[in-house]
């Protein structure tokens, strides 16, 4: 045996201990994220910590002076009314371009729409809101003569802009995923594209199209620069899409600079880190079982 | 005009159209594809003409400020003035060792989960991790780099702790990427270099990673663009409104200094400090912008190149 031979007998089983370990990293880091989070927060947990008031009262007063009060509800408010809004723009835009590509275009408007739809993927969050902030303002005073247009509707705009892209790649592998053989025998039954997609592409394809709308709503509610900068400041419940409001991730990148370390206040921002953490955990999960469910078909 | 010869009736498309009168029910059919069509078609492109209407609007705006001094010199008069030097050379700083920590762990992930891993319950739920880690949203990931790197590992805010947050954050696209790449080598190849004595690492490393590194690149160079977008992770671990360094020295930023970035300063100069000139910001977001977007059209150039040349 040579010594380079030698060298290699002994080294791989470290290398493959190594690779081993990198992929087991993922778990560590999902995990590892849940823990520090929550650890930092866990203290305000188990001192004079109201979970009811933390859900259901919509005063988030946590800088007063004579009486701290620590309610999400307003924020929870703001999330779900632009994450709705986006949602109502960006899901039938989003299947309508996904179908458009996938069963109108020719294969060369095809590549050129999907590399548009990536670059349109890779704008920062920060540029998004920095639009917001001042394109769609200045438009939405001008088309609503509203006195200001960091609103509901602005941030709904933009986290549908934002979220568009993510919905079209996902919808679109899912229809690429039917079988050919289910376009070509309803063809031959004298259908029309539209009758195909209609009655047999978009039957077929629903999980994935699910799915895709599913991971729109995670990036919409997880996103923060965009709506800290384009929805205002104001923590309220929304009566109509030209409210200003707040959102849970929004609270936390405005205050967490502020809260002095350790304080309740800081804990609590760390708490709706658990919170959000949690729901987009769940709508991650559930997009991916779908997912799964039907590659196992 | 010339003449068809009438025996040629039957091959010729719009004579046979003729053959046929439409039924209403045909006609029908017809008119509601062709609505269909259309209206999807205009969905198409209503999102994405806006979209490049406003990018264009960007840089119509930026465009009396961009200049090469603008790149190379330090914001000035409380960030009114001056260019953006130092907010540059931060997100480079970001970028590189977020780049140098996560590229490793995200290609020996791959190879892992594409070469070693069995398809079991353990491998399914490492995928979902890779998954949820993509999903947490970016605050989140802020919130653990200041609980794990800058108190728990007591680093402070630096550009070290910025850096790891920015790495772990942007994990996933690297092993989606290369995992990606790898698939695509056949297996023939494996089995062949396995069939001369080859062990399986010797075969990772001669054959399938050289086989894939187009594919690994574009991963790479993915992360990159995502890396220097990101705000939330980077506005609590490390990165400052303002901090001004030697101009044109590229090693002005130490490892546990802490740094401006593109992200933050856009995000500052466009909502924390009143009356800065409209140009700067618009030029700071295109600068932004700019550098992200040629990024990844060079990792597409590099996926259409590696496309055109594929050997299998």
């Amino acid at each position: 045996m040579t010594v380079r031979h030698r060298l290699e007998t002994f080294s791989e089983p470290i290398i493959e201990w190594v690779i081993r370990l990198c992929g087991i990293s993922s778990i560590i880091f999902v995990f590892g994220i849940f823990f520090f989070v929550f650890r930092e927060g866990s203290g305000f947990l188990f001192q004079g910590f109201d979970l009811v008031e933390f859900f259901t009262s919509s005063e988030w007063y946590p800088t007063s002076v004579s009486h701290k009060r620590y309610g999400v509800l307003a924020l929870i408010a703001g999330t779900v009314s632009v994450t709705v809004l986006a949602m109502v723009i960006a899901v039938p835009f989003g299947l309508g371009a996904a179908i458009f590509v996938s069963e109108f275009c020719s294969p060369k408007i095809k590549e050129t729409f999907k590399i548009v739809i990536e670059l349109l993927a890779a704008i920062p969050s920060v540029v998004w809101g920095f639009i917001g902030l001042t394109i769609m303002n200045e438009l939405i005073i001008d088309l609503f003569h509203a006195p200001i247009g960091l609103t509901v509707l602005n941030g709904g705009v933009i986290l549908a802009l934002m979220s568009v892209p993510i919905i079209v790649s996902i919808g679109e592998d899912a229809l690429k995923a039917v079988p050919d053989t289910y376009r070509e025998a309803s063809e031959a039954l004298g259908a029309t594209r539209w009758q195909v997609i209609y009655r047999v592409l978009l039957p077929a394809a629903k999980n994935g199209l699910l799915a895709a709308v599913l991971l729109g709503v995670a990036r919409a509610i997880g996103e923060t620069m965009a709506v800290l900068m384009a929805t205002g400041h104001a923590v309220q419940i929304p009566g109509s899409v030209l409210d200003s409001v707040r959102t849970l991730t929004a609270t936390i990148a405005a205050e967490l600079g502020e809260a002095p370390v350790h304080s309740d206040h800081y804990r609590v921002l760390f708490l709706i880190g658990v919170l959000l953490f949690s729901i987009t955990f769940v709508v991650n999960l559930t997009a991916d079982l779908i997912v799964k469910g039907i590659r196992q078909k | 005009m010339h003449q068809q010869p009438e025996t040629n009736n039957l091959d010729q498309p719009h004579a046979n159209q003729n053959l046929f009168t439409e039924t209403p029910f045909v006609g029908k059919k017809r008119r509601t594809e062709f609505m269909a069509k259309g209206v999807f078609f205009l969905m198409t492109v209503l999102m994405v003409v806006p979209l490049v209407l406003i990018v264009f609007y960007l840089f119509y705006k930026a465009f009396p400020i961009l200049s090469i001094d603008f790149l190379f010199t330090n914001p000035t008069h409380g960030m009114r003035a001056g260019g953006i030097w130092a907010a540059l050379l931060g997100t480079m700083y970001l970028v590189l060792i977020s780049l140098l920590v996560s590229a490793p762990i995200g290609v020996l992930a791959a190879v892992y989960l594409n070469e070693y891993a069995r398809d079991n319950w353990f491998t399914r739920i490492i995928n979902l991790a890779v998954v949820n880690l993509a999903g947490v949203p970016s605050i989140v990931h802020a919130l653990f780099g200041v609980g794990a790197f800058v108190l728990f590992a007591r680093m402070g805010r630096s550009i070290l702790a910025a850096s790891l947050t920015l790495a772990i954050m942007t994990l996933p696209v690297i092993i989606a990427a290369t995992k990606e790449a790898l698939n695509a080598v056949p297996m023939a190849f494996r089995e062949a270099c396995w069939n001369v004595g080859a062990s399986r690492w010797q075969t990772i490393r001669l054959i399938v990673l050289p086989n894939s590194i187009s594919g690994i690149l574009t991963g790479i160079i993915l992360q990159v663009s995502r890396a220097a977008g990101e705000t939330a992770p980077i506005m609590f671990t490390g990165a400052v409104f303002f901090k001004a360094i030697s101009e044109g020295d590229v090693f002005a930023y130490g490892l546990f200094d802490q740094c401006m970035a593109l992200s933050m300063h856009l995000f500052t100069i466009s909502t924390q400090v009143p009356g800065v000139p409209e140009a700067l910001p618009y030029g700071t977001a295109v600068v932004l912008l700019g550098s992200v977007l040629l990024v990844n059209m060079l990792a597409i150039v590099i996926r259409a190149f590696l496309r055109s040349r594929k050997k299998w």
